[in-house]
C-alpha cells in the first residue's frame, strides 16, 4: 500500500516553480532542467554510485520510443516526462509504464533539411510540460494530463524553420532556438510567457540594416545569413542573464557571398532574461566556411584565471577550442585546442583565431581537421564542482571540404559546396577531462570511434557516456580509467542524466530508440 | 507571340542541358580510382553497359550519385548541374563496349572448385563463408581487380578490413578477422569459422597485421590459361541465386 500512496502523491504534486529548478542542487533526487541545473553542468550531486559500487548497476527499466530516440528527460516527483519528435509521454519513475502520451502530427510536407527527425527533451516549469515541435510549434501541455494548455507558432517551417532541442524554461518563461542553419534562414532566439504563450521577446542572430553588426554582411547576405539556435542555452539566476550558442553563417561552405566576420554566427551572446536585449557577444569563427556551428549548452562556474577569481563563462567549441571568458563582459580569459585541428595557428590576445592559409573549402576539396561535426557538438559536456574538471565528448575527423556556387531558394539546401571522408586518415573518439580554468587536458579515455553521446558526472566520482557503438559506460572522474560499461544495442546520440528511483540512484541514457533507467539493484 | 515564347525558351533549355564536358572533369578526379577512368570499373563495378543496376533512370542515377550506395560514398557537394554532367557522361560510357574476356567460365568453374576456393567462399550457395561472398563479384569488381585479388590478396583490402592477432591473458592466442569492434570489445572470426569475442581489458596483445590476409597468394601457383578461366567464371558471377 505504501507504494501506491507514494506514486499518487508523487503524480498529484507535479508543481516545479522557478525557484525549485534555481536550487536544483538541493533536490538530487531529480532532474529538472535539460542540463540538471540552469549553469549548464549536467552534474549530479548524488553520490550513492561511486567507483567502488558502480559494477553493481542493471536495466532497472526500458522505455521504447516511436523514432530514433536523443532524449534527455525531466525527472520530478516521482514521474520521467520524455519527448520524441513531435511526441512526449509521462512515465511512472518506478517502472517505465505509460501515464500519458501526447502527439502531433508532422505535417506531409515538412522538411528536414541537414539533420534529423528528433527531438532532445522537454522542459517543466510549474505545473507544465513545454516541448518543441519539428513543424516550428512550442507546445505547453498540463503535466498531470499531458493535454495541450497552448501551442504558439515559433515560425513557419516551409522556408527551412525547425526545432529539434529541449525548451529552456527561466523565471515566468520559455526559450527556444532554431534549427535551419542549411537553409538560409535569419535564425532567432525566441522567449514566451509560460502562462499564456504570448511572445515575450525575439533576438535576432543577424543583425538587420541599421543595427550594429550589420555592417558584417556585404549587401542582401545577412537575409540569408543563417545562425541558428538549435541547442538549449544556460541561464545564470542571480544576474537573469541566458547564454546562447549561435550557429553558422549561410551559405555553409561559401563565404564568397559575405566576406566580413558574419555576427552572430559561430558566438556566443549573452541575453537579458526580461528583454531580449543583447548585454554581450563573443565570436568564436568569424567568416566560418567549415559549418563549425557554435551550438554548444555554455557552461558556467567560477574559477581563478591567471590567479584572479572570475566568474566565466566555458565552451568546448565545434571549432577545436576551449574557451573561459567572463560571463558579466565576455572578455576572453583563456583558450586553447583540445583536439586535432589544422584550420588555426593559436587565438590572439582577444581570443580571435589566427587562421592558417589554404583551408577555406576550394573547388577540388581542402583537407581540414575537425570535420564539419567538429570536435564536439550538440551533445553536451559536464562540469563538476567536486572534481573541478570539465568533461567533454571529442570527436577526431577531418574533412575534405568542396566549396561550390550557392543558389538560394526559400526551403531548399543552401551550402554553396560539402564535405567528403578523406579514405586516408585515422578518426577515433575519446572523453577528455580538461582544467576548466585552461583548458589543458587532465586524462583522456580513448574511444573506439568518434561519440555522439554527451557527458554526465557525478558527486559519487563518475563519468557516464555512451558510443557510437552501443556502450553505456562509467569511468573513474578523477582518471578516466574505465569503470562499468554495459551494450545497449543501439547507437547513441543523446545525453545521460542521474536522479532517485525510492531513494536510489539511478541513471538514464537514450540509444537506438529505447530510453534505459539502470540502478544498483532491480 | 508564339515566336516571342520560342525565343525565350531555346536559350533555357540551352542552359538547362546537362555538361558532359564538366561531368568528364568530375568523373576522372573522383569516380574513376573505383570505376576506372573510362568507366571500366576496378574496385567499383563497370559502367560500361547500358542498363545500371541503381539506376533506371536519369533522375535516379542523379541521386544515387549525390547520395551513394551501397560502397560508394555520396558526393553531396556536387551542385545540381554539375551532377547533371557527370550523370551525362556516365551515360556517355555506357554506349562504350564491355571488356571480352579470353578466359571459359564453365572451365573456370571447375578450377574454382579444384583450386580450393569453396573452402573460404560461398558462391551460388556453395563453399564456407569465412571470405567474402562471390555470387555478385562480377557485378562489383572488373576482371583486372579480380586478376590483382587472386595474385596479390594483400594488395586489393577493403578499407575496413582488419586481420587481427589477439593474445589473452589467459588462454591461446587467436588470428583472425575483425567482424566487429567497441571501445570495450573485440568479436573475431578464425580460419576455421569459429567466432572469438574478447573485452580488451582481458587481452595481453592486440595487433593488427597490417596488409595481411588469410587469403593465399596465387602468384607462381596457377597457369595463365587456368588464370583466365577461373577470372572468367568469377566475372560472370552477376547475381542473387
Amino acid at each position: 500500500m505504501k507504494w501506491v500512496a507514494l506514486l499518487l502523491c508523487g503524480i498529484a504534486s507535479a508543481q516545479v516553480p522557478f525557484d525549485r529548478i534555481v536550487n536544483a542542487a538541493r533536490e538530487p533526487g531529480n532532474w529538472l532542467t535539460y542540463s540538471g541545473n540552469f549553469q549548464g553542468h549536467r552534474f549530479s550531486p548524488l553520490d550513492q554510485l561511486t567507483p567502488a559500487n558502480v559494477g553493481s548497476l542493471h536495466v532497472k527499466w526500458a522505455y521504447q520510443m516511436d523514432a530514433r530516440a536523443e532524449v534527455s528527460p525531466i525527472v520530478a516527483d516521482g514521474v520521467m516526462y520524455v519527448s520524441g519528435p513531435n511526441s512526449a509521454a509521462a512515465l511512472d519513475l518506478r517502472t517505465g509504464r505509460e501515464l500519458w502520451t501526447w502527439s502531433r502530427p508532422v505535417p506531409k510536407d515538412y522538411q528536414n533539411i541537414g539533420f534529423g527527425r528528433v527531438n532532445r527533451g522537454p522542459a517543466i516549469l510549474d505545473g507544465q510540460i513545454f516541448v518543441a515541435t519539428l513543424d516550428c510549434y512550442l507546445v505547453a501541455l498540463d503535466a498531470k494530463s499531458g493535454h495541450e494548455r497552448w501551442s504558439a507558432q515559433v515560425a513557419d517551417y516551409k522556408p527551412g524553420y525547425s526545432m529539434t532541442l529541449a525548451p529552456l524554461a527561466i523565471r515566468d518563461k520559455v526559450l527556444v532556438g532554431v534549427s535551419g542553419g542549411e537553409t538560409g534562414i535569419r535564425g532567432f532566439v525566441d522567449a514566451y510567457d509560460a502562462k499564456s504563450g504570448k511572445r515575450a521577446w525575439r533576438f535576432y542572430t543577424v543583425p538587420g540594416p541599421g543595427e550594429p553588426g550589420n555592417e558584417s554582411w556585404p549587401g542582401d547576405s545577412w537575409k540569408t545569413g543563417g545562425g541558428s539556435t538549435w541547442v538549449t542555452g544556460a541561464y545564470d539566476p542571480e544576474t537573469n542573464l541566458v547564454y546562447w550558442g549561435i550557429g553558422n553563417p549561410g551559405p555553409d561552405w561559401n563565404p564568397d557571398s559575405r566576406r566580413g566576420d558574419n555576427l552572430y554566427t559561430c558566438s556566443l551572446v549573452a541575453l537579458d532574461g526580461d528583454s531580449g536585449k543583447l548585454k554581450w557577444h563573443f565570436q568564436f569563427t568569424p567568416n566560418d566556411s567549415h559549418d563549425w556551428d557554435s551550438t554548444h549548452v555554455p557552461v558556467l562556474f567560477n574559477a581563478t584565471v591567471r590567479g584572479t577569481p572570475r566568474k566565466v563563462v566555458a565552451v568546448a567549441n565545434r571549432n577545436a577550442f576551449y574557451y573561459v571568458l567572463d560571463r558579466s563582459t565576455g572578455e576572453f580569459l583563456a583558450g586553447r585546442p583540445y583536439a586535432k585541428q589544422t584550420w588555426a595557428k593559436g587565438l590572439d590576445d582577444k581570443g580571435r583565431p589566427i587562421v592558417l592559409p589554404n583551408t577555406e573549402p576550394s573547388e577540388q576539396g581542402t583537407l581540414v581537421w575537425p570535420n564539419l561535426n567538429g570536435a564536439t557538438v550538440w551533445f553536451s559536456p559536464s562540469y563538476s564542482p567536486r572534481h573541478n574538471l570539465f568533461y567533454v565528448a571529442v570527436r577526431e575527423r577531418a574533412s575534405i571540404y568542396f566549396k561550390r556556387k550557392a543558389d538560394y531558394k526559400p526551403g531548399t539546401f543552401f551550402a554553396g559546396g560539402g564535405e567528403a571522408d578523406p579514405i586516408d586518415q585515422t578518426f577515433s573518439g575519446a572523453i577528455r577531462a580538461l582544467d576548466p580554468a585552461t583548458g589543458q587536458q587532465r586524462w583522456e579515455f580513448k574511444m573506439f570511434s568518434a561519440p555522439w553521446a554527451g557527458v554526465l558526472s557525478t558527486a559519487g566520482g563518475l563519468v557516464f557516456s555512451g558510443s557510437d557503438e552501443g556502450n553505456f559506460f562509467a569511468l573513474d572522474a578523477s582518471s578516466g580509467k574505465p569503470l562499468w560499461d554495459f551494450q545497449t544495442g543501439g547507437p547513441i546520440a543523446a545525453n545521460p542524466i542521474s536522479f532517485t528511483v525510492d531513494g536510489q540512484q539511478a541513471v538514464a541514457i537514450a540509444s537506438g530508440k529505447v530510453l534505459y533507467v539502470f540502478t544498483p539493484t532491480r | 507571340m508564339r515566336l516571342l515564347l520560342l525565343t525565350v525558351a531555346i536559350p533555357v533549355l540551352l542552359t538547362a542541358q546537362p555538361d558532359a564536358s564538366v561531368g568528364k572533369r568530375i568523373f576522372e578526379s573522383q569516380c574513376a580510382l573505383c570505376h576506372g577512368q573510362t568507366g571500366g570499373g576496378g574496385r567499383g563495378p563497370s559502367l560500361n553497359r547500358a542498363k545500371l543496376a541503381h539506376a533506371a533512370d536519369d533522375d535516379a542515377l542523379r541521386t544515387f550519385i549525390s547520395q551513394g550506395g551501397g560502397d560508394m560514398p555520396g558526393a553531396r557537394q556536387l551542385h545540381p548541374d554539375e551532377l547533371a554532367g557527370v550523370a551525362a557522361y556516365v551515360r556517355s560510357l555506357g554506349a562504350m563496349p564491355a571488356e571480352t574476356l579470353p578466359g571459359d567460365p564453365v572451365r573456370g568453374a571447375a578450377v574454382f572448385t579444384a583450386r580450393g576456393c569453396p573452402a573460404c567462399h560461398i558462391a551460388e550457395g556453395r563453399g564456407e563463408g569465412f571470405g567474402p561472398e562471390l555470387t555478385a563479384v562480377g557485378a562489383r569488381r572488373n576482371s583486372a581487380f579480380l586478376r590483382q585479388t587472386i595474385l596479390k590478396p594483400a594488395s586489393s583490402l577493403p578499407p575496413d578490413f582488419q586481420y587481427v592477432n589477439a593474445v589473452p591473458a589467459t588462454g591461446p592466442a587467436v588470428r583472425g578477422v575483425r567482424v566487429n569492434e567497441d571501445s570495450f570489445t573485440i568479436q573475431l572470426r578464425d580460419p576455421a569459422g569459429r567466432y572469438h569475442s574478447f573485452r580488451k581489458a582481458e587481452l595481453k596483445e592486440l595487433t593488427v597485421l597490417h596488409g595481411q590476409t588469410p587469403m593465399p597468394s596465387y602468384e607462381g601457383r596457377i597457369p595463365a590459361a587456368e588464370l583466365d578461366d577461373l577470372i572468367a567464371y568469377l566475372a560472370a558471377l552477376k547475381g542473387k541465386l
